[in-house]
């Protein structure tokens, strides 16, 4: 197979970017999309230029590194799958692929397909954790947990933080992620001292990374590999409203580490 | 051969030695802890572990990973389980079976004294991961689920779905980043080690480069702590994440570490066969689908049907004709080899012929589609993904891929290598695992090493040692960046015709060849020679575009693979100098008449652990022996 392929290429981070037409021959339909970056690169740079820079590495759709916006979605065009999961066969031979980054002010370009996602550690950071220190956990059969509570906690924590959902949302919000998170550790009876005081610290780190604010479009979960429902987002926020209504600060966010339970 | 290894195990019965190396150790106080800065490198969940549990402790922790955080280190793509001896299931199981079943796993190739202390710590970790919030698989009435993995006859695997690797890394990168945010862990993201500093004569701090920037930097402290995983990728092809490389242990082992037991690396039977030259990785498929599917090729040479097609009688189910009580769930090693000769055979199917049907007509029959859903969806869907083709319908093609590695830099019972500082957790050491790993054993002792075991002993480490104040203005910082610099600029400076991938992939294909599943003398030294040359080529002929001062990921593969091919020499010493079939290393000299390996304890039971002695000449090796007091070695049988 032959493809044209239109890439955004850009130096550095403050460097001025540009969409370059490449051709790539003698594709396979067997082969991963990017299998078929690496043929490019490696005729990039065997021939003296420079190679697409690309965050990849399981390859096999679980450590969320890969990150490409094709043809205007990201990850492509199959549904629950990664860039690293898509396969050629999916595409027409001879068709024009446009191949973007994420963008998101809160993810900035470092070069060509690579974004910084720091933001992404910094929320969870702020709160995304239960809080217990090694060898003081009790046996882990003395908490019973309904499975379907376990199940729940599961499609949560199945997230890989890529970054998909902040790449398909028209205002770069990242509340699919953060909502994931919470519902992970808010269905769980271990989550439950810390749930009000998460709730709050997740959506103040939010904010301060500079990621827009949801209006229900949900792409984010059109575009999410592992298909996290949105309704996540609605139980975030229930916590989050019950946490500043019983603090009497609806609006105006505790500082870190200030909430009683 | 050198002078023997001290592995330092304490004395006393088996199951008390750990509880009194724990007592007899020496502390540190809490509030002196915070003056001990540690380095972690890796933050899997052999390092992620560690650096949460020490900076909990109150010690002073930088952690760093080429990965852009520190939730997507490799860790992260296993699927199967986690061991423990909870005997959760009341089937038998206990601390010694796990020891046991574990001790004969690796062939009688594994220290005692760790195996035992890996499975006592072994159900500290499932509470750790359950309090953390990791929501493994549970039954209706709210407990933990088990099931039995890799043949065991006792159910003691944890799981979550086919994703326990990232729900445990994902606990483990929690506790993490509670350490940053509380201001006791400095992450540092896509920064790579590339050379140990030694400064009188211990391991004081590293030289990294920044991924983005470019950046040379060092960083000092009181200790040195390697979690950065396994080589498997000197095989090109393998599960492996495509960043895994070897080498923060192949500096490592420059500086003077000891490898241990390079030649037991680890081939997993049901990958997806690669499809053309362009194979980038192979993907696994939990092998948990063996305990539904038949294995088999055409009983023809070059056959052209289609699987449906073919009668029963013109197929050859090779592991069921020759291990008809383990049958299709014979041993990982058993079934690659058995695979890998029907299609040198032949009789191999799909484009490359480099592959067999696992078939899952008959449980379909027998079970109903929906229960094979049940069981396996997932793994059904990313075959159909990966292939495009229906497992329901047509049987998978499956081929063995080089997975894991149980080599690694040696280490002593308190997981410090040779050299003094140096601690070394998880898939890099050599530890736990003997000659070939169980199934569902990788995870447990990842994070046995990182919450518990090296928390203690390290602990020990710092309280006993002399360790004089040190900064990055020493004399040894200044040599070690020299040489970092110094091979950065040769590589840049070749300016040769071929791409790195290229040198990779032949690379692999010569590993692959003579020293994969099956090896020879002859094979061995073949390919001793021929990655002689290849090395040669490579610092001839690469092409590294761009200048270190950016983001340049040819650079970084350049170095990586110039250390595979170091390295990969390295392996085929080892691997020809035992000449034995034990675990995962077989080579054909040594197997009975009807292709069973043969194990020689006379003179193998030991540990090879090699001395650096220049590149491209032979190592040194060193022993240790290994002393089964505990438990009677046997002979394996899959008949």
């Amino acid at each position: 197979m032959k493809f044209n392929l239109v890439i955004w290429r850009q130096t550095r981070k403050d460097a001025a970017g540009d969409m370059v037409r490449y051709e790539v021959d003698g594709i396979s339909p067997d082969m991963s999309f990017l299998e078929m970056l690496d043929v490019l690169n490696e005729d990039l740079v065997t021939h003296g230029g420079e190679p697409v820079a690309f965050d990849h590495d399981c390859r096999e759709g679980i450590c969320g590194m890969c990150s490409l916006v094709i043809n205007g979605i990201p990850h492509g065009p199959e549904r629950a799958t990664t860039a690293c999961q898509l396969h050629m066969r999916h595409f027409k031979d001879g068709e024009t692929i446009t191949i973007e980054p994420w963008r998101a002010r809160a993810f900035p370009i470092i070069r060509d397909l690579v974004v910084d996602r720091r933001a992404f550690d910094r929320i969870i950071q702020a709160g995304g954790y239960i809080s217990v220190n090694t060898g003081s956990a009790p046996d882990a059969n003395s908490i019973p947990i309904a499975k379907d509570d376990a199940d729940t906690a599961f499609q949560g924590a199945e997230c890989i933080g890529c970054g998909a959902c902040v790449a398909a949302c028209p205002n770069a919000s990242a509340m699919l992620f953060v909502a994931a998170k919470a519902a992970h550790l808010s269905a769980l009876p271990q989550g439950q001292p810390e749930r009000t005081r998460r709730a709050v610290n997740l959506v103040e780190a939010l904010d301060r990374e500079g990621f827009g604010a949801c209006t229900n479009h949900y792409e984010c979960m059109a575009a999410c590999p592992k298909e996290i429902p949105v309704r996540f987002i609605s139980d975030l926020n229930r916590d989050f409203i019950v946490a500043a209504a019983n603090h009497g600060r609806f609006g105006t966010l505790p500082p870190l580490g200030e909430i009683e339970e | 051969m050198q002078g023997a290894l001290d592995a330092k195990i304490p004395e006393g019965p088996l199951a008390d030695k750990w509880t009194r190396h724990r007592f007899e150790m020496k502390l540190i106080s809490p509030a002196n802890r915070r003056k001990f800065k540690i380095i972690v490198v890796g933050s899997g969940l052999a390092g992620g572990s560690a650096a949460a549990s020490l900076a909990e402790l109150g010690y002073d922790v930088d952690c760093f990973c080429f990965q852009d955080s520190p939730r997507r280190a490799h860790s992260i793509a296993a699927q199967g389980g986690i061991n423990a001896a909870k005997n959760y299931q009341n089937d038998g199981d206990s601390v010694f079976r796990l020891f046991y079943d574990t001790i004969k796993g690796g062939d009688f190739r594994a220290r005692e004294a760790n195996v035992h202390r890996l499975a006592e710590v072994s159900n500290n970790i499932i509470d750790q991961c359950v309090a953390q919030g990791v929501p493994f698989a549970r039954e209706y009435g709210g407990l933990l689920d088990n099931r039995s993995f890799g043949g065991a006859q006792v159910s003691r695997t944890f799981y979550a779905r086919g994703q326990t690797g990232q729900q445990l890394l994902l606990g483990a990168y929690s506790a993490l980043s509670r350490q940053i945010q509380a201001g006791r862990v400095r992450m540092h993201t896509r920064t790579e080690l590339l050379d140990i500093v030694m400064v009188g004569g211990q391991a004081r701090g590293i030289v990294t480069r920044h991924l983005v920037s470019g950046r040379i930097a060092r960083w000092a402290g009181h200790a040195v702590v390697l979690a950065t995983g396994g080589y498997g990728n000197v095989f090109y092809l393998s599960t492996n994440a495509l960043g895994c490389n070897v080498t923060a242990t192949y500096r490592a082992y420059k500086k003077g570490a000891l490898f241990a037991n390079p030649c037991y690396t680890q081939i997993h039977p049901t990958c997806i066969p690669a499809s053309g030259d362009h194979q980038s990785k192979l993907t696994l498929m939990s092998e948990s689908l063996r305990n539904d599917g038949r294995i088999w090729v055409p009983k023809a040479k070059g056959e052209e049907r289609a699987p449906s097609d073919i009668p029963e009688t013109e197929r050859d189910y090779y592991l069921e004709r020759k291990y008809p009580s383990f049958g299709n769930l014979s041993p990982r090693d058993i079934s690659s080899r058995a695979a890998k000769e029907a299609c040198d055979d032949g009789r191999g199917v799909g484009a490359l012929g480099r592959g067999v049907y696992l078939d899952f007509a008959d449980a379909i029959e027998r079970h109903g589609e929906d229960t094979i859903r049940q069981r396996y969806g997932n793994l059904f869907d990313m075959y159909r993904k990966i292939t495009g083709e229906n497992p329901y319908e047509a049987p998978m093609r499956i081929y063995p891929a080089s997975h894991y590695t149980m080599g690694g830099l040696w280490v002593d019972y308190n997981l410090m290598s040779t050299l003094p500082g140096l601690h070394v957790i998880g898939e890099a050491n050599f530890s736990d695992h003997g000659a070939n790993r169980l199934g569902a054993s990788a995870l447990m002792q990842g994070l046995a090493d990182g919450y518990f075991i090296l928390p203690a002993t390290i602990g020990h480490y710092l309280a006993t040692a002399e360790l004089p104040p040190v900064t990055i203005e020493d004399p040894a910082f200044d040599d070690a960046e020299r040489t970092v610099r110094e091979g950065i600029a040769k590589l840049l400076a070749i300016e040769g015709s071929r791409s790195v991938d290229s040198f990779h992939r032949q690379l692999g294909a010569i590993m692959w060849e003579q020293c994969g599943m099956s090896r020879s003398g002859a094979g061995l030294r073949t390919a001793i020679e021929r990655i002689g040359n290849l090395r040669e080529e490579f610092w001839q002929d690469v092409r590294v575009s761009g200048e270190n001062e950016e983001f340049n990921v040819s650079l970084e593969k350049a170095g990586r693979v110039a250390d595979f091919l170091e390295f990969a020499e390295i392996l085929c010493y080892d691997a020809l100098e035992r000449s034995e079939s034990c675990g995962a290393h077989f080579r054909e000299e040594h197997q009975s008449g009807d292709g069973e390996a043969k194990r020689n304890d006379a003179e193998y039971t030991h540990v090879s652990a090699w001395e650096f002695q220049g590149v491209g000449n032979r190592p040194t090796e060193h022993r240790e022996s290994l002393m089964f007091e505990n438990v009677e070695l046997a002979t394996r049988s899959y008949k």
